[in-house]
């Protein structure tokens, strides 16, 4: 039964589908006979034909017209076909007027100009203004109105008069209200009209507008001027306040990547005080994972292509995290007490692991791809925000959110803290404290290891990639307080904030310098960083 | 033998050291420039300039030696001392090329030329003298020891956290150093340096008195080490390295002695610095990269800290183990340096001058506040 209905559907879709491409067809053989029809008409037979044209309203006759009305449209000797020809070098370059078909080159002597007059441009102007802004298709309607916006030509008034009264979508019919005002802003119209013109521009708020009243302020007078000088100084603050919006953006997205990079460390370093110097190659394992993972599903999977970061995350975790528990078991745990030495075998650990990698993969970047869920951007208000981004911001902050609820709320969590704060008192309750210092030491790891994951994102994946992030998620920890997730992700977000407002007036290398020097000045007023622990724990 | 002790408590380590040095200060430049080329006894210009190079590391590593392995103050931005210096002399090695460089601008070295740079900046100036560019080996690395250990020692920032913080001063120092508007050479340095004092730098008799120098220079510091160490000073220092704390509460005031130390330490390193640019004939800013410092403190760790002669020979030995690795087998010797740091750490504590006098005069440092730990860890117990 239902095979059959949706059989007659198909059919039916079909059959409407073939009626229309012959409507089209049809459409365009009679733009075509038109145009032809332009070589041999006088003056006004021309005129004759444009305004048919327009009012067939077909968008497939704009360029035709276009390069009509710019003297472009010419008549081919050899076979008496109308082209486009435009100078290219000595020669010309002959393009269909319908399809736009390249027809290759063609001597100027074998082409004759199809003559235009002033009148004529005139109608041609307003032809393909309303061919385009009363088309039946919104996006081309749109971009009709943003080019009439751009060029403020008075001639296009009266079609964007019409076009105002016949659109339907809100906002196409502000956006051909703008470029109607700011064509009446072209003219020598009442003031009164100009004034709400004014208004109109300034209420879109955005450098565009700026540019066209800043115009109006220079050429017009009296009310109109102090109008326009007004409203630009509002949008200049509008536009002020959205650049400090993005700002804070860009910093918050920097902000996550140094939360997701130091986040571990937070845990190594934080909780337990371990020095782990190696804890960039940890970020380096994740990238080089989701790099191994999205190869394999290439060569022989493509379609889980999308999910390749889904399913590299709880690798990269447990990667990272077993190469941090045999770290802790081989090396660490003789080191215990010992900080200074523990930071120069971690180091040379990192070494260790860098050339391995740089031995398996060779030294030279490699490709990681983006899902197509992470590609892309998209505006809100005056911000263009890239899709990878707010996934980095979220994903940093559900990282964040899962290890607060390890923490807080698990066995392991309260396990984890005891050790910590009193290791023998620990010990006596019957934790196996040897278990939980490499369980948490693999923890940290691990989340580093996933860290990488969204790193390969926005970064080379190259031997090199850890060694990037160590200095700066060392500064974040201090920065936010040893032993404090919080801290760290206050510290993550007040550094990444920071270097972004810093960077326009420094540069992006001096603002750097200017954060560490910050960060170092900082230190010596609060040794402990933003967000101290008191009491007992802190003296040992 | 009297001597030893007599003569600030060198020992007899010291004293072979000393000889050591002293014979190759002379044999080395003799073996060189006297004796033919054909002579299996020659020693060929470029082992003189390797060697004089390994001289200079042994100087910087002895700097670290004084700060870590008598004070506990572990710096991770040594290199930045060592770098300092080293721009200090190159900017006057620069000055000396006068107008045989590229571009043939008397006034302006040809990187400025290069900028559209119109006339020296202020910080240049005085740097056509030797002595005032010598001063500057010594000032500019002293004075930001001084001041940046003034910052934390004051603030009590200590153990890891001073780590942590050189480390952010000589990263920022390198990123500072790469971009052109600072006015030394950016990404690419000082370099093409012609001669010194009229000396042409490439000629082999240059190459061996710079070789000297070096032993003079390393022979020098670790005197001034010695004094150090072995005076009333030194002893408050060992102080301050196994009970910081404990040292403040009976009546020193720790921060001034750490701070002189540092300061000493990093003129030392500014001089391991100066004589380091001109044998290589170039200093750029990935001399200050963290790495680099971290290094030279593995040196230390390999040749026994807190034994001055150790670090010494850990600087040599371990340079000596580099040269032949990236000759030899480049690929592997990240894989050998990082092991070397896993295994001096984890079994070999006391470094190599602890494998070769087991019986060492001194008992191991600890190194870190252990004793004020384990204190308050049995007032926590009870």
């Amino acid at each position: 039964m239902s095979f059959w209905t949706n059989a007659r559907r198909a059919v039916l879709a079909v059959s409407v589908l073939l009626a229309l491409q012959a409507a089209a067809l049809a459409d365009v053989n009679t733009i075509r006979a038109r145009v032809e029809a332009l070589a041999t008409a006088d003056f006004a037979a021309k005129e004759a034909i444009v305004s048919e044209l327009a009012a067939m309203g077909d968008a497939t006759a704009v360029p035709a017209l276009r390069a009509f009305g710019d003297g472009d449209l010419q008549l081919r000797k050899s076979d008496g076909k109308v082209v486009i020809a435009v100078r290219d070098g000595k020669l010309y370059r002959a393009s269909d007027p319908i399809t736009g078909e390249d027809l290759g080159e063609v001597d100027r002597k074998l082409l004759d100009k199809i003559r235009v007059n002033n009148n004529l441009r005139r109608a041609v102007r307003a032809a393909i203004g309303s061919l385009t802004l009363l088309s039946k298709d919104p996006g081309v309607r749109r971009q009709a109105a943003e080019s009439v916006l751009k060029s403020r030509d008075p001639g296009a008034i009266d079609t964007l008069d019409e076009a105002i009264a016949a659109e339907t979508v809100p906002a196409i019919r502000r956006l051909l209200e703008q470029a109607k005002a700011a064509a009446v802003l072209q003219t020598d119209r009442p003031e009164a009209e100009k004034l709400a013109a004014v208004r109109v521009i300034a209420e879109r708020g955005d450098q565009e507008a700026k540019d066209i009243l800043a115009a109006v302020a220079a050429s017009a007078e009296g009310d109109v001027k102090t109008a326009a000088a007004k409203a630009i100084a509002l949008i200049e603050q509008t536009l002020a306040m959205w650049a400090a919006v993005q700002n804070v953006w860009y910093g918050l997205s920097l902000g996550s990547v140094l939360l997701l990079a130091a986040i571990g460390l937070a845990i190594t370093f934080g909780v337990m005080g371990v020095i782990n110097m190696a804890h960039g190659e940890m970020v380096m394992i994740g990238a080089y994972v989701t790099f191994m993972v999205q190869e394999l599903i290439r060569t022989s999977a493509p379609w889980l292509f999308d999910v390749s970061l889904v399913i590299a995350l709880p690798l990269a975790f447990l990667t990272a995290g077993a190469v941090g528990v045999a770290i802790e078991r081989g090396i660490i745990r003789w080191l215990y007490g010992r900080p200074l030495e523990t930071l120069l075998a971690t180091w040379g650990l990192s070494l260790i692991l860098q050339q391995a990698v740089r031995s398996l993969f060779g030294p030279t970047n490699r490709e990681v791809g983006a899902p197509s869920w992470m590609s892309g951007a998209f505006d809100l208000g005056g911000l263009t925000l890239t899709y990878g981004r707010v996934w980095i911001i979220v994903f940093a902050i559900a990282v964040f959110a899962l290890l607060v609820v390890v923490l807080k709320r698990t066995a392991f969590g309260l396990q984890m803290r005891a050790v910590t704060q009193n290791r023998r008192m620990a010990s006596s309750m019957g934790i196996r404290t040897t278990w939980v210092d490499a369980l948490t030491f693999g923890l940290g790891s691990g989340v580093a290891g996933v860290a990488g994951v969204a790193l390969s994102q926005i970064d080379n994946v190259s031997p090199n990639l850890g060694q990037s992030y160590i200095i700066d998620s060392f500064m974040v920890v201090v920065f936010g307080g040893v032993g404090n997730l919080w801290g760290t992700l206050v510290g993550a977000l007040t550094l990444g904030v920071v270097n972004k407002f810093l960077e326009p007036y420094a540069g992006a290398v001096l603002g750097k310098i200017l954060v560490l020097v910050f960060i170092i000045l900082f230190i010596q007023k609060r040794p402990r960083g933003m967000f101290a622990l008191k009491g007992r724990a802190v003296e040992s | 033998m009297p001597l030893g002790p007599m003569f600030l408590g060198l020992g007899r380590t010291g004293v072979v050291f000393l000889a050591a040095l002293a014979v190759a200060a002379v044999a080395v430049p003799v073996l060189n420039l006297a004796v033919p080329p054909q002579s299996a006894w020659h020693v060929p210009t470029t082992t003189v300039v390797l060697f004089g190079k390994y001289l200079c590391y042994a100087l910087l590593a002895l700097s670290i030696d004084l700060v870590w392995g008598y004070c506990g103050i572990l710096s991770l931005g040594h290199g930045a001392f060592f770098a300092l210096g080293g721009y200090a002399i190159g900017m006057h090695l620069m000055r000396e090329i006068g107008s045989r460089g590229v571009y043939g601008n008397p006034e302006l070295p040809d990187f400025m030329v290069f900028l559209n740079w119109k006339e020296l900046p202020w910080y240049w100036y005085g740097f056509d003298h030797l002595w005032f560019a010598v001063l500057m080996v010594l000032l500019v690395p002293g004075l930001l020891a001084f001041v940046f250990g003034a910052f934390a020692f004051r603030s009590r920032v200590t153990g890891v956290y001073l780590s942590i913080i050189t480390q952010a001063m000589t990263f920022a120092l390198m990123l500072a150093f790469f971009r052109n508007d600072m006015g030394f050479g950016g990404n690419n340095g000082l370099t093409d340096f012609k001669d010194v004092l009229g000396i042409d730098l490439q000629k082999d008799s240059t190459r061996a008195g710079l070789f000297a120098l070096s032993a003079l220079a390393l022979g020098a510091g670790f005197l001034v080490c010695r004094a150090i160490v072995s005076s009333k000073l030194g002893k408050v220092l060992v102080a301050v390295r196994d009970a910081e704390s404990r040292t403040r509460f009976i009546g020193y005031r720790v921060e001034h002695y750490k701070l002189f130390v540092f300061t000493v330490s990093a003129m030392m390193a500014g001089v391991a610095g100066a004589l380091y640019v001109p044998q290589v004939g170039i200093i750029n800013p990935s001399e200050f990269a963290p790495a680099n410092s971290i290094e030279a403190v593995i040196w230390v760790a390999v040749g026994g800290r807190g034994t001055l002669v150790g670090a010494a020979l850990g600087a040599v030995v371990v340079n000596i183990g580099k040269s032949w690795f990236t000759g030899a087998l480049p690929e592997l010797w990240l894989f050998a340096l990082g092991g070397l740091f896993v295994f001096v750490t984890l079994f070999l504590p006391k470094g190599l001058l602890g494998v070769l006098r087991p019986r060492a005069a001194k008992p191991a440092p600890a190194l870190d506040d252990e004793p004020a730990v384990r204190v308050s860890e049995q007032r926590a117990a009870e």
